[in-house]
């Protein structure tokens, strides 16, 4: 019989202020704190409270037969403690139900799972802290921004011990097989990999009007369509899809109250979390993504974010500071480290279909992808500066150095020792 | 179709952008079978031809009547010229034949005239207008065609006076406007002169969107008779984009148009001053002339940047070639552009760009920065990023030659060929 597995994420970044070169050396103030709140409490109220206390009233009414899953990064996060805690408090309403499941993801959304491993598990466990502190879950199920899986980054997660990725259902590389089924990772076996259903999730996410709107018999009908032994349904998509990049006049709402209704009461479907299904599940074939592999625009890869000459400039320039940034242990510089990994960064600077105006555009800050790239590297420049100052302050700080001559005298001792 | 085209500057003799225009314009015209008669008040004889006949206004015999020259000259009585020159008096006045500043000569058994045209914007502009209307007269009664296309407001009496003579469609084609050029205080006359072009056009053509504002909002002319066809640029052949070697050569910001208020000279030079602050080994050119000219010398020693800015006058096409050789970086921050073609010709010699928002071009470009004329921290701001991040610059070399290949004066062509179909169309 198959199951349904609703995964939403939620992910905010800290967009950047406008800040100029001639501000490098001059303030610190990186982040737009006015349009970073203006927007989460505006995403808050049309989507998120909303959307949850659908949910919640869906989980009261049909108890531990209605289930979701969630990934918040951890800027989200953030800025729910900032600026919406009722959002927060929402979400941990939803915990509470014990019928949602919380994932596992880096801290700031970040592409670090490609460049630095170390980084990327520091974040992750950081992550994963929070969701514990917040939410009295801890996560076993891993996500990776954007959904971005290889087997690489398959090998990298579950030596931290998780068994359970989600995964793009790619038709680059599923060809031929289907991804209603649950799968494992060719390298790694113990590793189950779910993989989105992109073409049902789409339609809710991103054709939901087109059919004037999405009735939930239809799209039943289309679940039903799918042959009897495929095993799970997973429905993956960005949470703003309800009240944001849907409106409510579309009537979304209206769908996500009827149609786990219509599931529960009409259908002998079942709902499951990732975690349930990952167990109750038994892996149907071994799948292997060599390259990175997104939910990302029509080429499912890593070209969003990476590939064209000023993000892999940007990109590389964040990431090389890595060793500087191991060496200090000032919290807000690392704060402000991990701010700016957030992957949207790297986005608006997607020159791909620039001409086109597409989908990038929509939710882009800036007028082109090379202010966006401005943007980003003048706070990098002032953040660079402010990181070697701290590294000099260390250097030239009293008890560090004492403690250096102490060792460097130490050493001359058992030289001249040796001589005599 | 023919065209009875009205130019006053053809390549090479230019002093800005109208004769590239008009030279693009009757190029790809030319080019979809459209036969065109293009009147110039000087032939030099060496202009870039084509499929294009050439009418010399200066080798333009004159055979109008008494009557004739008066009722043409009560036309034109809104063009204020000094006191006892031709348009006011009969042509075959004695008085004229010892006028200093115009030389004709006068045939007296044939009663026929020549007038002079230096082909040049000197001092008796305004003159050669009102001259250059009368000989238009002449030509209509001579030359058969179908649509008068009249460019800028020098050639708009000589359209009104074919046009009233022929009958014929005219099309005012609006490459810049005495608000561009002066801002707040135009130049009565040239007011005047243009505002009866537009009103007494059956269609006007303006170069950007921009452009078309101005016309409705300054000159009242209502939106639906002003159509927009956005400039083009002649695709390059045989281009050679070295790459600028050497990392002991300084970098290079260049300006390149006239040192005049419309182009922003003076926020050019703030912007340089704040780029030297950071990058103190960077040179900044400004290749033009004007009345701008002495002060900006005058401000830049003032600031003791002397030394890191370069004059070099008006520069002929194959100067502007080289200089787009050596610049690495394009600079226009014009006050007040109704297009605007260097921006293309830096994109296509492969220099990344950066232009005013107020500006027609920034219309039809992407791959360009484009910050308002007044925003110098945001223009050096832009400078700065593109003399420290090499990614940057290959980034918008590579988009930007890239884009300026579909910006082709093939499609201008199309629409103004639509716009002359459209008025032939009224007449059948």
């Amino acid at each position: 019989m198959k199951r349904i597995c609703f995964y939403f994420q939620v992910h905010q970044p800290f967009r950047l202020k406008n800040y100029r070169y001639f501000d490098i050396g001059n303030h610190h103030e990186y982040f737009d704190e006015k349009k970073n709140r203006m927007i989460m409490e505006k995403v808050a109220e049309k989507s998120y409270i909303p959307a949850n206390k659908i949910l919640l009233n869906l989980i009261q009414k049909f108890g531990n037969r209605f289930k979701v899953s969630f990934s918040i990064s951890g800027t989200a996060l953030d800025q729910f403690e900032l600026y919406t805690p009722e959002t927060l408090k929402s979400f941990q309403e939803l915990a509470a139900t014990g019928q949602v499941e919380f994932l596992s993801e880096t801290y700031a959304h970040s592409l670090s799972s490609i460049r630095n491993p170390e980084e990327f598990k520091k974040q992750v466990k950081d992550h994963s802290n929070k969701i514990e502190i917040l939410f009295n879950q801890k996560p076993k199920v891993f996500r990776n921004t954007e959904l971005i899986y290889s087997d690489q980054i398959g090998n990298l997660v579950s030596s931290m011990g998780y068994k359970t990725i989600l995964a793009e259902g790619a038709d680059h590389v599923l060809t031929w097989k289907s991804p209603n089924y649950l799968y494992q990772s060719e390298k790694n076996p113990e590793l189950k990999i779910l993989l989105k259903n992109y073409r049902l999730s789409d339609d809710i996410a991103f054709r939901f009007s087109q059919f004037g709107p999405l009735g939930v018999e239809k799209f039943t009908q289309w679940i039903d369509a799918i042959p009897k032994e495929e095993e799970i349904i997973n429905l993956f998509m960005d949470y703003e899809t309800f009240g944001e990049h849907q409106w409510k006049e579309t009537g979304i709402f209206d769908f996500l109250k009827a149609f786990p209704a219509h599931i529960l009461e009409k259908t002998e479907y079942t709902f499951v979390t990732p975690g349930e299904a990952a167990n109750e599940l038994k892996a149907i074939a071994s799948i292997s993504m060599p390259k990175p592999v997104s939910w990302a625009d029509e080429e499912r890869n890593l070209s969003a974010w990476l590939g064209n000459g000023i993000q892999d400039d940007a990109f590389e320039s964040i990431y090389r500071l890595e060793k500087k940034i191991n060496r200090c242990s000032d919290d807000e510089l690392i704060k402000d480290w991990r701010y700016l990994q957030t992957s949207d960064h790297f986005y608006y600077m997607c020159t791909k279909h620039f001409a086109d105006g597409d989908v990038h555009k929509y939710f882009n800050p800036y007028d082109s992808p090379y202010e966006a790239f401005i943007n980003f590297m003048n706070v990098l420049s002032d953040f660079e500066e402010r990181l070697e100052n701290k590294l000099m302050q260390k250097k030239n700080n009293p008890i560090f150095l004492r403690r250096k001559i102490k060792s460097i005298l130490e050493k001359n001792e058992i030289k001249l020792q040796a001589l005599q | 179709m023919r065209v009875l085209m009205f130019g006053w500057e053809f390549p090479p003799h230019i002093s800005g952008g109208l004769g590239t225009a008009c030279y693009g314009i009757t190029k790809a015209l030319a080019e979809q079978e459209i036969h065109i008669l293009f009147v110039v008040p000087k032939l030099f004889g060496d202009e870039k031809k084509g499929n294009v006949s050439f009418i010399d206004a200066n080798q333009t015999a004159i055979n109008l009547s008494y009557p004739e020259s008066q009722k043409i000259l009560k036309h034109l009585n809104y063009i204020q010229v000094d006191s006892g020159i031709v348009p006011y008096t009969s042509p075959w006045n004695e008085e004229i034949l010892t006028e200093k500043n115009i030389l004709h000569t006068k045939n007296e058994t044939k009663k026929m005239l020549h007038f002079y045209f230096s082909g040049e914007y000197g001092k008796n502009l305004i003159k050669e207008v009102a001259q250059y209307a009368l000989v238009a007269a002449e030509i209509v009664k001579k030359k058969s065609f179908d649509i008068i296309h009249a460019h800028d407001w020098l050639t708009y009496p000589a359209g009104i006076v074919a046009k009233e003579m022929s009958g014929k469609p005219l099309i005012v084609h609006v490459h810049a406007t005495e608000y561009d050029r002066s801002g707040e205080n135009p130049n009565k006359t040239v007011y005047e002169i243009e505002k009866k072009g537009m009103q007494a056009a059956d269609t006007i053509i303006a170069v950007s969107e921009f452009t078309k504002k101005i016309i409705i909002n300054k000159y009242g002319i209502p939106a639906s008779k002003i159509s927009v066809v956005h400039n083009g640029i002649i695709e390059a052949k045989n281009k050679f984009i070295t790459k600028k070697i050497t990392p002991y050569r300084k970098k290079t910001v260049s300006f390149i148009g006239r040192i005049t208020y419309q182009k922003g000279p003076d926020y050019f030079i703030e912007t340089a001053r704040m780029v030297l602050r950071k990058f103190p080994n960077t040179h900044f050119v400004m290749a033009g002339s004007g009345d701008m000219l002495l002060p900006m010398i005058h401000r830049i020693a003032e600031l003791k940047l002397s030394s890191r800015f370069h004059f070099t006058g008006f520069l002929q096409a194959e100067e502007i070639e080289k200089l787009y050789a050596l610049s690495d970086i394009y600079v226009m921050p014009s006050v007040s552009e109704p297009f605007g073609i260097t921006p293309l010709e830096a994109m296509q010699s492969g220099i990344p760009v950066i232009i005013s928002k107020q500006s027609g071009v920034s219309e039809v470009l992407k791959n360009v920065f484009k910050i308002n004329f007044w925003d110098i921290h945001a223009m050096a701001d832009t400078i700065c990023n593109l003399l420290k991040h090499e990614s940057l610059s290959d980034a918008l070399i590579h988009s930007g030659m890239k884009e300026i290949r579909n910006i082709k004066w093939e499609d201008s062509a199309r629409k103004i060929k639509k716009i002359y179909k459209s008025h032939l169309q009224v007449i059948h």
